[in-house]
C-alpha cells in the first residue's frame, strides 16, 4: 500500500481493493442516476424531480427505491428457464465490476494497472451482451425476446466504432495501459506550450465524438435504445424481472455508464491528473485525483445524458446502417490521420 | 439569410435552455395554486332557499342527489288568514362518487339554493364517505366566491 | 402579434404546390374507375429484398394489447410478425365502449351535452358544438353573434390544446422523452383559460341550446392574447426540438403513406387527409357554422402523406388556430349570449345531420327528434373510428417500430373510436 507506506500484505490489499470496488460501483451508479436521471432530466423537462425524500431535494429517492426493490416479491415466469433467468442479471453486473479493475483514480489508486488496460476494459464490458441475450431468451416473453435480439445485434455492431475510437488515443500515447495514458496527457505538451498538458481530446475530437456515440449505443441509451424502447416494448429484455433482479440490471446500466464515462475521461480528458506543469506533487494528487476524475466523469456523463434526453430513437436498421456505413469508416480514417500526424510531427 | 443549424444541435440548445430556466412545478401540498373563481370544485347548499322542488334531483344525469322532505303547517301571515304549508328539507345528500360536476343542478335550481365553489380538497380514503349531507354542503357555502365582473361587451343583466 | 410561419423553403414550396384533389362529399372518384395509381414510395422496402433461405422464421403473433403505452388507450392490435416485419395487423376496438348512443335515448339535451364532452376528452368543447348546432337548427333558432364568436374561440382553443399534446406525444412515440413534458406544460395555459371561462378544464359543458351558459369573466380577452404568444413560442420549440431533428425525420419520412384517394375512400378525415394533399376543410368547404365565415384562415396541406407530413400539418394548424383566436378576439362583438328560449326546451319533430371539423377529423351527429325533451335517437359519427379503419391496409410490411410511429401520427383517441 504505497499510499500509507504500510506493508499489509498481498491478500489484505486485494481484500481492501475488492471491497472498495464493490462499494464504488453501486454508489457511482446511484450518484449518476440521481444527478442525471432524476435531477438534470427533470430540469430539462421543466419540472423539479423528487424533492421530498430525505428532505433536501430528494437525495434519498434512489436509496429508497433500492430498499423498495429489495423487499419486492421475486416472480419467475412459469415457463422461464429458471437457472438462466436467475443468472442473467449477474452476468451483466459482473462485467461492470470487472471494468473498474483498471480505471485509475490516482497515482497508485488502481486495483491493477494492466499493460493492456484499454483492451481489457473494452473486452470485458462486452460480456454484458451475453447477459442481455440470456435475459431475453429465458424470460419466455415475446417482447423481451424482441428486445434481446435487437440488443444483441446493436451491441455487437457498436463494439467496432468503440475500439476504433480508442486506437487513435493508443497511438498518441504509445501505451495501452491507462496509467500510462494519463501520464502521457499530463506530461506532454502541445507544440512546446505545456500550460494545460496535452489532453487527447484536442487532437482526437473525432475519436471523442465516436467514443461517445458508440458508448451511448453500448449502454442502450437513446438514440440507440431500441432494445429498451419504452413506448413499444416497455423495458424490452428486462420486462419480466422484478425486485432485486431488476435492481441488478439498473445498477448494471448506470454502473456501466459510470465506467464508460470514467474511461472517456481517462482517455480523452486526462483522467485523474492535472497538467504536470502545474507542479502538484504525486502525494497531493493521491487525494485530489479521485475528485478530479469525478468532476471529469460528471462532465462526460452530462454530455451522454443530455443527448439521451433530447433525441428520439433510431430504428434498428437505421442504427445498424449508422454503425457499419458511417462510424466505422470515420474511425478508420481517424486512425489513419492520427498515425500520419504522429509520424510527421 | 442566416444559416440554419442542424436540427440535432438546435434540439440540444432547447433542452439546455429549459434546464437553465426555473421549473414550472407547483409543489403541492407545500404550495397551492388557486383555481379561478368559476372552477367547479364542489357544490354548496343554501338550505333556507331550498323549497324541495326536486328539480335538481330530477335533472341530474347520474341521479346522485338524494332529497327527502315533508310538509309542515305554519301560522298564517296575517290575522285570520289560512294556514300556510311549507316544505321542509329533511335530507339533501349529494354522492360525490357519482357526481359528474356538470352543473346542471346548480343551473336549474329556480331558487338559487345551490352554488359552485372552487374548493377541491375534500378527498376521502373510503368511497362511502363521499356521500355528503346537507350540513357539510352548508359549510361549503363559506367558500363560494362573490360573482365576478364580466368581460367588456357582455350584456348587463338588469 | 401574428408571426409568419416558420417553414423551410423546401417545405413551403412543396406544400403550396401540392395537388388539389377534389373530395366533395367524401366519395372520391367515379365508381367505374379501376385501381388507383400505384405510388412507388409505398413499396420502397422491396428494394432491399432479402433471401431467407435457411432461416424460416415462423409467423409470430404479437398482441399490442389493450394495455400498452403506445396505443393511446385501450386499442388492441393483433399483429402477425415475420422477424420484425408486420405481415398483417388487426385492430380490435370496443374495450372502452360506453354506450353513448343508447345513453342519449334516455336523457334530455342539457344532460346529453354533459355526456358528449367525454367522447373525445382532449378537445372536449368541440364535441358539444355539432350536437348543439343540430338541436338549434331543428328548433329554428340562431345563437346571438357573441355566442357564436365565443364558441368559435373555445373550439379553436381546444384544437390548440389537443394539438399541443399531439406535438409532444408524437415525440414520445418515437422515443424522445422531453417533448411530451413540453406538450403538457404548454397546454396548461390553454386549460387555465378554459377553466376561467367555463369552470372545467377538461369538460367545459358550456354550450346550451340557444347560446352559452355564461359570459366571459373579466380580463379573459387579455389573458387569451398572452396565452397565444406562448402557443407560438411552443410551436417554435417543437419545430426545433422535434420536427427539425434529423433522427425524427429519419423515423417518420416515408412511413405510413396514405394515398389521397384511398384515404378519402376509407373515410380518413381531418389533418390526416390534409397531410396527403387533399385540400378539404369543413370549416371552409362545408356548410357554414359558427363564426368561421367571418375570419380568414389558411388550410394547410402537405403533398407527402407520410407521418412527417401529418406532424407538420398539425404543427401549422396549431399556429393557424392561434392566429384565428387572435382575429376572433379582435372582432368579438358585444351583446347577449343567449337567445330567448323557453324554460323547458322541447325540440320539435325532425331529423338533421350536422358535421363539423373537429381536431381529430370530421365529427357528425345525426339527431332524430320526436318533439320530446330529449332526442329519440342520436347517431355519432366520430372521426377516429374511420381513421383507424385504414390500419390493416397501412400496417402491412412495416417494421414494429414503424407501427408505433404510424399509430402516433394518426392521432386517434380511444373514447372517440369506441364512444
Amino acid at each position: 500500500m504505497g499510499m500509507l507506506a504500510i506493508d499489509i500484505g498481498w491478500g489484505s490489499t486485494l481484500a481492501i481493493k475488492t471491497i472498495v470496488i464493490l462499494i464504488l460501483v453501486p454508489t457511482g451508479a446511484l450518484i449518476l442516476g440521481y444527478t442525471f436521471l432524476l435531477k438534470v432530466m427533470s430540469h430539462m423537462q421543466s419540472r423539479l424531480g423528487p424533492m421530498d425524500p430525505g428532505g433536501f431535494h430528494g437525495w434519498f429517492q434512489l436509496v429508497g427505491d433500492g430498499i423498495k426493490f429489495i423487499q419486492k416479491e421475486d416472480i419467475t415466469p412459469e415457463q422461464a428457464d429458471k437457472r438462466v433467468f436467475a443468472f442473467a442479471p449477474a452476468v451483466v453486473v459482473i462485467s461492470t465490476f470487472l471494468v473498474f479493475l483498471v480505471i485509475p483514480a490516482g497515482p497508485d489508486l488502481v486495483v491493477k494497472d494492466l499493460d493492456v488496460g484499454v483492451f481489457y476494459a473494452l473486452a470485458v464490458s462486452s460480456l454484458s451482451v451475453i447477459g442481455v441475450l440470456m435475459a431475453g431468451w429465458a424470460s419466455a416473453n415475446k417482447f423481451s425476446l424482441l428486445g434481446a435480439l435487437r440488443a444483441a445485434a446493436q451491441l455487437i455492431a457498436y463494439e467496432l466504432p468503440l475500439l476504433l475510437a480508442v486506437v487513435g488515443v493508443v497511438i498518441l500515447a504509445g501505451t495501452m495501459s491507462l496509467q500510462g495514458i494519463v501520464r502521457a496527457q499530463s506530461t506532454e505538451s502541445i507544440f512546446g506550450f505545456d500550460g494545460i498538458g496535452f489532453p487527447f481530446i484536442l487532437t482526437q475530437i473525432i475519436g471523442f465524438t465516436l467514443f461517445l456515440v458508440a458508448s451511448q449505443a453500448e449502454l442502450t441509451q437513446t438514440p440507440f435504445d431500441m432494445p429498451v424502447a419504452e413506448s413499444e416494448l416497455v423495458a424490452g429484455y428486462m420486462v419480466e424481472y422484478t425486485g432485486f433482479r431488476f435492481l441488478f440490471f439498473f445498477i448494471g446500466e448506470f454502473g456501466t455508464a459510470f465506467a464508460f464515462a470514467a474511461i472517456a475521461a481517462t482517455l480523452f480528458l486526462g483522467g485523474w491528473a492535472l497538467p504536470a506543469s502545474w507542479g502538484i506533487s504525486d502525494g497531493v494528487m493521491r487525494f485530489l485525483g479521485p475528485g478530479v476524475l469525478f468532476a471529469k466523469i460528471m462532465l462526460v456523463a452530462f454530455l451522454m445524458f443530455w443527448v439521451r434526453f433530447t433525441y428520439p430513437r433510431l430504428r434498428e436498421d437505421q442504427l445498424q446502417a449508422l454503425a457499419w456505413k458511417f462510424l466505422i469508416p470515420i474511425g478508420l480514417a481517424n486512425i489513419l490521420l492520427t498515425a500520419i500526424f504522429k509520424v510527421a510531427f | 439569410m442566416k444559416p440554419k443549424l442542424p436540427g440535432l444541435v438546435s434540439g440540444l440548445g432547447v433542452t439546455l435552455k429549459t434546464m437553465l430556466k426555473p421549473a414550472v412545478t407547483v409543489q403541492y401540498p407545500h404550495e397551492r395554486e388557486d383555481p379561478p373563481a368559476r372552477a367547479r370544485g364542489v357544490i354548496a347548499l343554501k338550505e333556507e332557499n331550498c323549497t324541495v322542488c326536486m328539480l335538481c334531483a330530477r335533472q341530474c344525469p347520474d341521479w346522485c342527489i338524494y332529497i327527502e322532505g315533508h310538509k309542515e303547517k305554519r301560522p298564517p301571515r296575517r290575522e285570520g288568514g289560512r294556514e300556510r304549508s311549507v316544505s321542509v328539507l329533511d335530507r339533501f345528500d349529494i354522492d360525490y362518487a357519482l357526481c359528474m360536476y356538470c352543473g346542471i343542478c346548480v343551473e336549474v335550481c329556480p331558487f338559487d339554493a345551490l352554488f359552485w365553489s372552487p374548493e377541491y380538497e375534500y378527498s376521502e380514503w373510503n368511497i362511502a364517505r363521499l356521500l355528503h349531507d346537507k350540513k357539510k354542503l352548508g359549510e361549503w357555502m363559506e367558500s363560494v366566491p362573490e360573482p365576478e365582473p364580466l368581460e367588456i361587451g357582455a350584456e348587463v343583466k338588469r | 402579434m401574428n408571426r409568419p410561419p416558420r417553414v423551410s423553403e423546401a417545405e413551403q414550396s412543396r406544400a403550396s404546390t401540392g395537388e388539389r384533389v377534389s373530395a366533395v362529399g367524401a366519395s372520391p372518384t367515379a365508381t367505374s374507375e379501376p385501381m388507383m395509381e400505384v405510388d412507388p414510395r409505398l413499396y420502397r422496402h422491396l428494394a432491399d429484398a432479402q433471401v431467407n433461405v435457411e432461416l424460416d422464421t415462423g409467423d409470430m403473433i404479437l398482441n399490442l394489447g389493450p394495455q400498452h403505452p403506445a396505443t393511446h388507450g385501450t386499442l388492441r392490435l393483433v399483429v402477425r410478425l415475420d422477424g420484425e416485419r408486420v405481415i398483417s395487423a388487426d385492430p380490435i376496438i370496443g374495450y372502452m365502449h360506453r354506450g353513448y348512443e343508447k345513453l342519449t335515448e334516455f336523457r334530455t339535451y342539457p344532460q346529453i351535452t354533459t355526456l358528449i364532452n367525454r367522447i373525445d376528452w382532449l378537445s372536449s368543447f368541440a364535441n358539444e358544438v355539432p350536437f348543439i348546432d343540430a338541436a338549434e337548427q331543428l328548433m329554428g333558432i340562431l345563437a346571438p353573434p357573441r355566442a357564436q364568436y365565443i364558441r368559435t374561440i373555445l373550439t379553436e382553443l381546444s384544437r390548440i390544446a389537443t394539438f399541443l399534446l399531439f406535438l409532444g406525444e408524437m415525440g414520445l412515440q418515437v422515443g424522445a422523452l422531453t417533448p411530451a413534458f413540453y406538450g403538457f406544460r404548454d397546454r396548461e395555459h390553454i386549460l387555465n383559460l378554459i377553466e376561467a371561462a367555463t369552470g372545467g378544464r377538461f369538460h367545459p359543458n358550456f354550450n346550451r341550446i340557444g347560446g352559452l351558459k355564461d359570459d366571459l369573466p373579466w380580463g379573459w380577452v387579455n389573458d387569451t392574447r398572452t396565452a397565444m404568444k406562448t402557443v407560438f413560442d411552443a410551436c417554435d420549440t417543437f419545430e426545433d426540438l422535434v420536427a427539425g431533428n434529423e433522427i425524427f425525420e429519419a423515423r417518420t419520412r416515408s412511413i405510413g403513406i396514405i394515398p389521397a384517394e384511398l384515404g378519402a375512400a376509407y373515410g380518413v378525415s381531418g389533418s390526416n387527409l390534409r397531410a396527403s394533399g387533399v385540400d378539404w376543410d369543413l370549416r371552409r368547404d362545408g356548410k357554414p357554422y359558427l363564426a368561421y365565415p367571418e375570419i380568414d384562415f389558411r388550410v394547410w396541406t402537405h403533398p407527402d402523406g407520410d407521418s412527417f407530413a401529418r406532424y407538420w400539418v398539425r404543427l401549422q394548424e396549431t399556429r393557424e388556430a392561434a392566429r384565428m383566436v387572435l382575429q376572433l378576439l379582435d372582432q368579438l362583438p358585444s351583446g347577449p349570449i343567449m337567445t330567448k328560449v323557453p324554460l323547458i326546451i322541447k325540440v320539435p319533430q325532425g331529423e338533421i345531420w350536422v358535421e363539423t371539423e373537429n381536431p381529430l377529423g370530421q365529427m357528425g351527429y345525426y339527431v332524430f327528434s320526436k318533439g320530446a325533451t330529449g332526442p329519440f335517437r342520436v347517431k355519432i359519427r366520430s372521426a377516429s373510428f374511420s381513421n383507424v379503419s385504414i390500419l390493416p391496409w397501412l400496417l402491412r410490411g412495416v417494421f414494429v417500430p414503424d407501427v408505433i410511429t404510424i399509430l402516433g401520427s394518426l392521432y386517434f383517441i380511444l373514447g372517440d373510436i369506441d364512444r
